[in-house]
């Protein structure tokens, strides 16, 4: 290998050195090669998101046609309902957001945006990859086990979730518990490589305000996750405890406190919240500079309302918990806090609007995506302000006023924004363009009945329907909104059909799409300058040396409107 | 970039200033004008508690102020992307690098705009919740809510209008009776799990934990009657915790209790159904 121009005191992992012929099992397997990894995840992640997108199916049909027998699954039974709706939360929080925005893209964005040759920890980010694995084995399992899998909401209160006489899942609940568990294992290990990584590993010349917002946003949710999944583990290895019944942490019968699991719950599950947020918006805000042809605005700003996002993430926890049981005094400060979390969220949203500002757009597919993000992504941040503030979360808690509202936040996040990197970075990781046409009839055929289906969740939700019933034709107040129920579900099933349109665009690209040249969009990052089907070893024509940040566009005085990080001048 | 640009002008000291000035008049206008109206937004639900409006004019007052910040951001956001489409294939975009003064204002004076809104807000939700939850009106009655797997038990007192005092109170599974115009005392209790005791007609919510008594109130103000649902997530028959709560005008309230006190439905006969045998016997059909 020619002697790359590389600086730092890291030294280059024994295993890249020498590039000697690889088996398929080393290869593709059980590679320790960064870009492998990462289209596992992804594919993995992928892969889950179509047993999620099945549950929703199933329980949407249910809520359609109650009692009747759903294609493909059979009779929906209040137990079934159960499972589906909370394996579904589960899936597509743990093994979809997280899988695919943090471990697919990072690993992906990060060695290559940073110029690094891998991950400073590879066989820790194969051994993440592994657990990860294993964990979806035990959540998949955890369907097939007698009482079948758990069914007590994915936020697993106790007494409900640690005592089998009350869920009825004596193994499902157990399985799950485990499951949940491993991910996080798997997440941590591949956490502490994205921020060692990033902070120990980038070329010569990337300073800290160089490193592309996705890179940023990806050890910002890394940090968060860290800080906030020790309570929960903690509070996880009580809860399985309790189930086997030797203690009672949760148990008020034994001196135990029910409550005590929502704030270690919480605690994580707030952060977590901006812990898929982050990569999904550090996505769209390099992808949005790129298409637009526009320097990214306040590059500064958004990284430092990141951090004060993920700061203040730490103390909204209990606007989750108004009306469980907690102090109602409690509640202002939290009231106060959530509030305060909107101001750097809109100044992040405020900050993309103007990056459009006297731009020259091209409406391509991940420019599309990126695009409806934000104004998707709007409408959920809006309707949090309802939950958040205390006076209308009494009524609106567990409502599908909240259902309408985190998916109008987590759509956008898990696959608006997924689609988004997707269909980005697909030319750098397969070597051939996606078919255009087919990925705008994709992107119309998602975002359209997105919109309809989750918007017409508001008013049910104003109307008193709460969450997790899996008939609300026995009550009488609620009988008379079948029609919009049965219009949602519509809405799901087109939105579903779509995504064969994507499916298809990759398969028949893979095999017959248009051959990518090394930077088709002309971007600045460096992940543009290596081979497409990135090598091991990635930079194999030596390393490249960074002279400036990664959003300078249409610069003055430049007869190119990019200039990439790598170009001297 | 010319240097006299980083400077702050006059000009953007006085856009800032009116700005501001029109976002407080906004906000003051929301909390005096928009969050006292009493109307409902809540499509099909009747106001039927006291407070029910109040949580009715905070949504109001919420749609009023975040509104407003939606429909401009969103305004702004498609009038630039049809803007500054890519419209000749040599269109060049400008330079805008965003971190200059008075290039960061576009940022900032909105940002405190913002703030001046979330602060009308607070103030607005501090009332609410001080009222709904924190404060607690004497009470005229009081009644006991038992949330189990998957019924409500409710005790209502008998004759005498004292809980738990002779043995003249009357239970009754998932059926709350109520007299209008007077203000409840709820003891709400657990036997197993989690559940959660909610009035949307009411706008009552409020989660039962078992090993607590939570106490909160409501005053019914219309007569009628409406769906109790479980809002919390409590095992297979959860969706099934179904009640009705009735609300009697003063006499009929009276004849009501007559009846119930002639037939005598017993503390013992109503534990026999609260071991869930009536929402299985429901699931059944």
């Amino acid at each position: 290998m020619t002697q790359k121009k590389k600086t730092g005191t890291r030294k280059a992992p024994a295993g890249h050195t020498s590039h000697h012929e690889e088996s398929f099992w080393s290869k593709y397997v059980f590679s320790t090669n960064h870009f492998v990894i990462a289209l596992q995840y992804t594919i993995t992640g992928v892969f889950m998101a179509l047993i999620g997108g099945y549950m929703a199916y199933v329980f949407r049909m249910q809520l359609a046609f109650p009692g009747e027998a759903v294609p493909g699954f059979g009779i929906v039974g209040p137990g079934e309902y159960n499972n589906m709706v909370t394996n579904h939360g589960t899936i597509m929080i743990f093994w979809v957001a997280m899988p695919v925005l943090i471990a697919g893209f990072g690993n992906f964005c990060i060695p290559l945006m940073i110029g690094a040759d891998d991950m400073v920890f590879p066989r820790l980010n194969r051994l993440s990859y592994q657990i990860f694995l294993l964990s979806c084995v035990v959540i998949i399992a955890s369907q097939f086990v007698p009482g079948g899998g758990f069914g007590g909401a994915w936020t697993a209160y106790p007494p409900l979730s640690s005592e089998a006489g009350y869920s009825l899942t004596k193994w499902g609940q157990t399985l799950w518990l485990l499951g949940v568990a491993l991910e996080f294992v798997a997440f941590l290990m591949g956490g502490i490589n994205f921020i060692t990584t990033t902070m120990n590993a980038r070329v010569k010349g990337m300073k800290m305000y160089d490193i592309p917002i996705v890179v940023w946003f990806i050890v910002i949710a890394s940090i968060l996750f860290m800080l906030s999944v020790g309570p929960l583990i903690a509070g996880a290895v009580m809860l399985l405890l309790d189930q086997f019944h030797v203690t009672g942490f949760y148990n008020p019968a034994l001196g135990g406190e029910p409550l005590l699991w929502q704030h270690l719950f919480w605690f994580f599950g707030h952060p977590e919240v901006y812990v898929v947020l982050l990569p999904a918006i550090g996505v769209c805000a390099d992808i949005i500079p790129v298409f637009a042809r526009k320097k990214l605005f306040a590059y500064k700003i958004v990284l430092w309302t990141a951090i004060a996002t993920g700061a203040l993430s730490f103390v909204v926890w209990a606007h989750h918990q108004f009306v469980a049981g907690i102090d109602p005094r409690m509640a202002h400060i939290f009231t106060v806090t959530t509030l305060l979390i909107s101001i750097p969220i809109a100044e992040m949203v405020f900050v993309y609007i103007a990056t459009l500002y006297g731009g020259s757009i091209e409406f391509k597919t991940p420019m599309l995506w990126a695009l409806a993000f934000i104004a998707e992504f709007l409408i959920g941040g809006c309707t949090g302000i309802y939950l958040g503030s205390t006076g209308t979360d009494i009524y609106f808690h567990d409502t599908y006023f909240v259902v309408a509202h985190f998916h109008f936040t987590f759509v956008p996040i898990s696959i608006i924004a997924v689609f988004a990197g997707i269909t980005y970075w697909f030319p750098k990781a397969s070597g051939r363009m996606l078919n255009e046409t087919l990925g705008k009839i994709h992107f119309w055929g998602t975002v359209i009945p997105f919109t309809f289906m989750f918007l017409a969740m508001f008013p049910l939700g104003m109307a008193g329907q709460h969450r997790r019933t899996s008939d609300y034709t026995i009550f009488p107040e609620l009988a008379g909104w079948q029609d919009w129920r049965v219009i949602i579900t519509y809405c799901l099933l087109i939105m579903i059909a779509f995504q064969f349109v994507f499916f298809w665009n990759v398969i028949w690209s893979l095999k017959s799409g248009k051959k990518a040249e090394k930077n088709p969009w002309r971007a600045n990052t460096l992940e543009w300058l290596v081979p497409n089907v990135p090598p091991h070893g990635n930079f194999t024509d030596g390393f490249p040396e960074v002279y400036r940040g990664p959003y300078e566009y249409s610069t003055p005085g430049r007869k190119e409107d990019y200039w990439p990080q790598n170009v001297p001048d | 970039m010319s240097k006299s640009k980083d400077i702050p002008g006059t000009t953007s000291y006085i856009l800032f200033i009116v700005t501001a000035v029109i976002c407080v008049v906004f906000a003051i206008t929301a909390f005096y004008f928009v969050f006292p109206n009493r109307e409902t937004w809540m499509v099909g639900l009747p106001q039927a508690s006291s407070y029910a409006g109040d949580i009715d004019g905070l949504f109001g007052l919420i749609t009023y102020l975040v509104g407003f910040w939606f429909v401009v951001s969103e305004v702004v956001f498609f009038y630039f992307i049809f803007r500054y489409r890519k419209k000749t294939p040599d269109q060049k975009a400008e330079y805008v690098t965003g971190e200059e003064h008075h290039q960061k204002q576009w940022i900032t004076i909105p940002h405190i705009l913002v703030i001046i809104c979330d602060v009308a807000l607070i103030f607005g939700t501090v009332y609410v919740w001080y009222k709904v939850k924190q404060d607690l009106p004497p009470a005229q009655a009081t009644i006991r809510v038992t949330g189990q797997q998957w019924a409500w038990t409710f005790q209502h007192p008998g004759p005498d209008g004292q809980l738990d005092k002779g043995d003249d109170d009357i239970y009754l599974v998932d059926e709350l009776h109520l007299k209008v115009d007077t203000v409840y005392h709820f003891k709400l209790e657990s036997t197993d799990v989690l559940h959660s005791f909610s009035i949307p007609a009411f706008r009552i919510k409020q989660d039962s934990v078992p090993g607590r008594t939570i106490t909160g109130w409501f005053e019914p103000t219309l007569v009628g009657e409406y769906d109790i649902q479980c809002a919390e997530m409590c095992g297979i028959g959860h969706g099934l915790m179904k009640g009705r709560v009735y609300v009697h005008a003063e006499n009929e309230y009276s004849q009501w209790l007559k009846g119930e006190n002639l037939s005598g439905a017993t503390a013992a006969e109503t534990s026999a159904v609260a071991l869930g045998q009536v929402a299985l016997e429901r699931t059944s059909p």
